[in-house]
């Protein structure tokens, strides 16, 4: 597998009312081709703004500040896309990275028909005849599974379900073959069995592309579907990355465990297990992070004097499976119990 | 009434509305949002509803709750029959149901304080209630729900996701109802959240004696919280069973796909996932014989003719499927 993306010690920061605030902080990973990245946390955790990062899409300095470094790889060579002026940047959006949103009809130009928007699409960075980028799009919405895709070229964003919209997205995504394509919260508004049908056609369609896939998410559920390797984020930092069935099946933060914990599940329905293990608190407040490890407030595991004075730093727990968390090697053994 | 009747019964109750096409279109199609649908929800237990957008769920929870005129059928709150039910009667009924929605942002008055927007239903119901008293039941509530007394001079914007939550069940609760309706009320919260409000849930539930309609479209939400799961597709039930055997035992193939396709932690086989083809279609029209018959990967010939009954499968236990050669793919191991 060849590498496409190396994210170095990524920290984003905004300026809101004259104050600074970080969100993300030293979040380091790299992407090979073929695979699939999931980004997992909850709200506020930095998930979404690491993407945005990435792509480019935030907003330009003092409103926001990004350090460390982001290389985008192959092709003619590396490209450090912090700093990147903005149209260097426009082209490579769409044609090298691609992204899709949660919500597909506030993306889509309700104004235009999706045969006029997947032309622009490939006709901003190639230049090919109105007609050629035509027979593309039509090749593009065959591909993702939208029936007669000769006469849904004339429709609407609105005359479309959530599903299908969620489709169109990823053909426009897909127009240029971008190495990288970012999945934002993609199946997050359809239902559980249209989800399903779009994790399946992402899934296809980056076996016969070859694309990496940075997935963003809240729900494991779609994690153990969809990622090869998941990295969970809480406070803006990296807490634990591994292997998906690695993390899932034997996580070692005591926020992923908790996490795992409080999710209800399919298997044990009806069963009348009584309450759900529940984390304590809230996420804390960018402005006023704890000393210390950011989750120790809320940690079943902290321990008074280690915890609460300084951050911990990520440290492989073996197989690559890094783990931010002191007390990693006694967690295992205070769960037994 | 006696302990042993249900405390809601709907009997072939139907909600139709009447699509408008254009200025002078008249209505001659009709949106058929609830299809004839006949449960029971026995008193102090929980009836879990699931469905995907456009099944149904939500209008049928308004009009569990009254708040539509039903277009047929028979809707009965503690035996007495609403459509029939004088104003005297019906303001009873109403104090006894209340609900609490997704949304806790917008579906609490930014303008109001907490004191207030608990105080509405009380000065509606119990009218003879002074200021301070109204205030101090509020108090009690705010800490029945897991907040503190002292928030309530606190407005809306004031509270996380999770705490406007609880304000919108404590409002529920202020006038002692007997009857929840709660539709998709995690379903806008964070997973560790999540957890919270529904354990919050089952312990109002126990401690309040309270009878609940939980609407949601997550199954592992529902297989939860519920004592009975009806399932829900284009206005109709297709199945409706003990929690347990639902998730071990589905027999309608809707369930299984629903199952199949609800994502979970736990490892599991992706080839052997039910992925089913389309959309749900449209309510406006509705495929002739079984509603889900033209996404079902079992369905025959036969499957257009009728609607099928829902027809007793196992203790408790009724689908709508006229194929009994089925073995489907259960959630859990039995």
């Amino acid at each position: 597998m060849s590498r496409v993306l190396s994210v170095e010690d990524l920290g984003i920061g905004f300026r809101s009312e004259g104050q600074d605030f970080t969100v993300v902080r030293d979040v380091s990973f790299s992407l090979e081709a073929g695979e699939t990245l999931a980004l997992v946390g909850e709200s506020g955790s930095g998930k979404s703004v690491t993407s945005l990062g990435i792509i480019g899409l935030l907003p330009p300095p003092p409103q926001s500040r990004t350090t460390g470094r982001i290389v985008l790889h192959g092709g003619d060579g590396d490209i450090e896309l912090l700093g990147l002026p903005e149209p260097r940047m426009r082209r490579l959006r769409g044609d090298r990275i691609a992204m899709i949103f949660q919500e597909p009809l506030t993306s889509l130009n309700p104004v235009h028909t999706i045969g006029d928007q997947i032309v622009e699409a490939i006709r901003s960075h190639r230049r090919v005849s109105r007609a050629k980028a035509r027979a593309r799009a039509v090749e593009l919405l065959e591909q993702v599974g939208i029936p007669d895709p000769q006469d849904r070229l004339g429709t609407y964003p609105h005359e479309l379900s959530g599903g299908m919209r969620q489709r169109i997205m990823i053909a426009i995504a897909l127009a240029l073959e971008p190495d990288i394509l970012i999945a934002d919260e993609p199946t997050t508004a359809l239902d559980v069995t249209v989800q399903a049908q779009i994790l399946d056609l992402l899934r296809r369609l980056q076996k016969d592309t070859g694309m990496a896939m940075l997935f963003i998410t809240h729900d494991f559920g779609v994690v153990a579907d969809i990622a090869d390797r998941t990295i969970v984020m809480y406070a803006g930092q990296t807490v634990e990355e591994g292997r998906t069935e690695t993390v899932l099946s034997d996580p070692l933060m005591p926020y992923t465990i908790g996490l795992m914990n409080a999710v209800p599940r399919l298997e044990t329905a009806g069963l009348k297990l009584g309450d759900l293990k529940t984390i304590e608190g809230f996420v804390p407040d960018p402005a006023a992070l704890p000393q210390g490890c950011s989750f120790h407030p809320r940690c079943a595991f902290m321990q008074e004097g280690l915890c609460d004075t300084s951050p911990p730093s990520i440290e492989d727990a073996g197989g690559g499976h890094m783990v931010r968390c002191k007390r990693w090697r006694h967690i295992g053994e205070e769960r037994e119990t | 009434m006696t302990a042993d009747t249900p405390l809601i019964e709907t009997v072939e109750l139907k909600q139709h509305f009447p699509l408008r096409r254009g200025l002078f279109g008249g209505s001659s199609h009709m949106v058929r949002a609830v299809d004839g649908i006949t449960i029971d929800i026995g008193r102090r237990s929980v009836l879990g509803l699931v469905g995907e957008s456009g099944s149904g769920k939500s209008t049928f929870g308004r009009a569990v709750m009254g708040l539509e005129t039903p277009t047929s059928g028979s809707l009965k709150f503690d035996g007495i029959d609403i459509a029939r039910a004088g104003p005297e009667e019906m303001k009873a009924v109403r104090r006894r149901m209340q609900m609490v929605f997704q949304d806790p942002f917008s579906s609490l008055n930014p303008r109001m304080s907490v004191a207030n927007t608990l105080s509405v239903p009380l000065r509606f119901h119990e009218p003879g209630l002074s200021r301070q008293a109204r205030r101090d039941r509020a108090g009690e509530m705010l800490e029945t729900v897991g907040l503190p007394a002292r928030y309530i001079d606190r407005f809306p914007h004031e509270f996380s996701g999770g705490q406007r939550q609880r304000i919108g069940i404590a409002r529920a609760l202020m006038v002692r109802p007997d009857f929840i309706m709660a539709d998709e009320v995690v379903s806008a919260l964070d997973v560790s959240v999540q957890a919270q409000v529904l354990n919050l849930f089952a312990k109002l539930q126990r401690e309040m004696q309270l009878t609940m309609l939980f609407i949601t479209h997550d199954l592992a939400v529902v297989g939860h919280v519920s004592d009975h799961v009806a399932v829900m597709y284009l206005g109709r039930i297709v199945e409706i069973a003990p929690t347990r055997a639902l998730f071990s035992q589905p027999y309608h193939p809707y369930t299984e796909a629903l199952l199949s396709a609800a994502p979970t932690p736990a490892a599991r086989d992706r080839k052997t996932r039910i992925v089913l083809e389309g959309d749900i279609p449209s309510a406006v029209n509705p495929p002739s014989g079984c509603p889900f018959r033209t996404r079902c990967p079992y369905a025959l010939d036969a499957c257009a003719e009728a609607v099928p009954e829902l027809r007793e499968v196992g203790p408790g236990h009724r689908a709508a499927c006229i194929r009994d050669d089925l073995t489907l793919a259960a959630a859990t191991g039995t």
